[in-house]
């Protein structure tokens, strides 16, 4: 099998993504639908291992294998999780993390739309800004904390900023990629109605660019929760990342892993729902083509 | 596990994400006029005394600073140990992503057990999981290479278990219609088909378990490393000493996707010879 160069080959992949068709999946074999009991174990086996463990666990902190101090026992984590909610903690740490990941993600996708939209149109841009954009991305969010740090100070501003850094650059580096890759064919299409060059941009590259925009936003989301948690853990008073750094402190591992479980559920509800709204904007196209 | 096929498209779309894309040949020269206006702004500000700021230190003391860093040893000894842990941590979090994907890939009960439980896992930022991880086992070098791996670890798994499953149905066939064994159906049909997703596993580790790294020593702060330069140089209010931190690392991890790539290059061509 012949490989491609990465940069072409991830340009491919991304370009053929919407219309890729679904993999050959061993387990869907037919030999699956040889009755009920057998589609009821095939439901049943990923609950195996979860359950296992949480048996264990169950077991480690009733027989005392494992001190509280290192591993607190299911029910105790449980009952910080319930205090956390009815105590309206929950509630005031989420806020502030969901102001943060707001602000900054707002911020972040418009600044990476306009500057991928700018690098897209016109070579003369992308020339002048890829390669500092590029230099610039290698260095993670982590490495610019503390040059921020020191321009802005540890408030708010910090977090909006890195946050808005990490949500840019999928979304800027997709929308220039999904300007680019606008067919040659439909450009001439355009070309033949004598389209101006404002109507080319938003009825002929612009829906075409569409999805991949899409993917660019929704990493985007996913790289700003992601340095939400950061920052929060390095620089902050409040916020769920906050909980974590503090549960730690006073040795409250209960704490530390029930807002690590929050967390870990906000992130995939929020992900799931703009993987939906991503695949129903797909098919719409599908549909309309 | 439904997730398993869009996973795969979200890491590729991913990896494109964080792979530089590459600038048109032309006008190559255009590239520079902004990283040279931005640091001859930067001098004058700081030569002409306007901005009345210890933050604003100029670029030749940064040069001065990255000059005593690398004749004083220090930069050698942080990078060294950063390097050091990065290493091992890639190794042991690629060996076991390997063996896991190729379980998950291969054996069809094996993914319907492991399967879902991985992907819940690797949906919870790795980050979050470091105060644990720092009460298990502590602050130092074993509690880095801990999270080191199982940052490594995560793209291996989702890659290979990829590669393996998306091979190609009509190849499979032709293996059947040769009477290959099991063994000859792996090595000889699954592995030259999945070797490029796996390697893309790989590369991606390679970047994820550096900028790991640099978390780590950020949150498990003890010991040395490049990440504590920074962190000393915030704590000092040096500015230079930032710029010089972030200039390595930025710099550390840009050679590292340099020679990954040139490597799968090489790979790659000699595939195609045979």
């Amino acid at each position: 099998m012949l490989i491609l160069s990465r940069p072409a080959a991830a340009a491919v992949a991304v370009a053929t993504q919407a219309e890729r068709p679904p993999l050959a999946r061993p387990a869907a074999r037919p030999r699956a639908a040889s009755g009920a009991p057998r589609a009821f174990a095939q439901a049943l086996l990923p609950w195996l291992l979860p359950l296992a463990l949480l048996a264990l666990w169950f077991a480690g902190a009733a027989r005392g294998w494992i001190s509280s101090q290192v591993l607190p026992p299911p029910a105790y984590v449980w009952e910080t999780l319930r205090d956390l909610v009815t105590s309206g903690d929950l509630r005031m740490h989420a806020g502030a993390s969901f102001m943060r990941v707001g602000v900054g993600f707002v911020a972040g996708t418009t600044i990476g739309l306009v500057l991928g939209a700018a690098m897209g149109l016109s070579r003369r841009v992308e020339a002048c800004l890829l390669p500092t954009f590029n230099a610039l991305v290698q260095i993670p969010v982590l490495a610019w904390l503390p040059f921020v740090l020191l321009l802005v100070g540890i408030g708010e501003p910090l977090k909006y900023i890195l946050i808005a850094k990490a949500a840019m650059v999928p979304v800027a580096l997709n929308t220039l990629q999904g300007f680019r890759q606008t067919p040659a064919a439909l450009r001439e299409v355009g070309e033949a109605f004598g389209y101006t060059r404002r109507q080319q941009v938003l009825e002929i590259v612009l829906p075409h660019a569409l999805p991949t925009l899409f993917t660019g936003v929704r990493l985007g989301f996913t790289k700003a929760w992601l340095s939400l948690v950061v920052v929060e853990l390095v620089a902050s008073s409040e916020g769920l990342g906050y909980l974590i750094v503090y549960g730690r402190q006073l040795f409250q591992l209960d704490l530390v892993m029930a807002a690590v479980v929050v967390v870990g559920a906000i992130g995939y509800a929020i992900d799931r729902l703009l993987d939906l709204l991503e695949r129903r904007l797909n098919r719409h196209r599908r549909s309309a083509a | 596990m439904s997730t398993a096929p869009d996973a795969s498209a979200r890491d590729i779309a991913e990896l494109a994400a964080a792979q530089p894309l590459a600038p048109r040949e032309e006008g190559r020269w255009r590239g520079l006029v902004l990283p040279l206006a931005a640091v001859a702004v930067w001098w004058l500000l700081a030569s002409l005394d306007l901005v009345n700021s210890a933050l604003l230190v100029s670029p030749l003391r940064v040069l001065q600073t990255a000059f005593e860093q690398i004749a004083g040893g220090q930069l050698q000894r942080a990078l060294a140990a950063s390097l050091a842990r990065e290493l091992a941590g890639f190794a042991i979090g690629t060996v076991g992503g390997l063996l896991l994907g190729a379980f998950l890939g291969l054996s069809p009960i094996f993914e319907r057990v492991v399967g879902p439980s991985f992907n819940t896992f690797k949906q919870i930022s790795l980050f979050a999981w470091i105060p644990l991880i720092s009460v298990w086992f502590g602050l130092g070098d074993v509690a880095k290479v801990v999270f080191l791996s199982l940052a490594a670890l995560v793209p291996v798994v989702v890659n290979t278990c990829d590669g393996i499953r998306s091979v190609p149905a009509s190849l499979l066939e032709v293996g059947q219609a040769y009477g290959y064994t099991r063994r000859q159906t792996l090595l000889e049909v699954v592995l030259p088909s999945a070797l490029p997703a796996i390697f893309t596993g790989v590369y991606l580790a390679l970047i994820y378990s550096w900028l790991a790294t640099i978390g780590a020593e950020y949150l498990l702060v003890s010991g040395m490393g490049i990440g504590n330069t920074l962190i000393e140089g915030s704590e000092h209010f040096r500015m230079d000493l930032v710029v010089f931190g972030m200039l390595v690392i930025g710099l550390v991890g840009w050679l590292m996707n340099a020679c990954a790539r040139a490597l799968e290059r090489r790979i790659a061509r000699r595939l195609g010879r045979i």
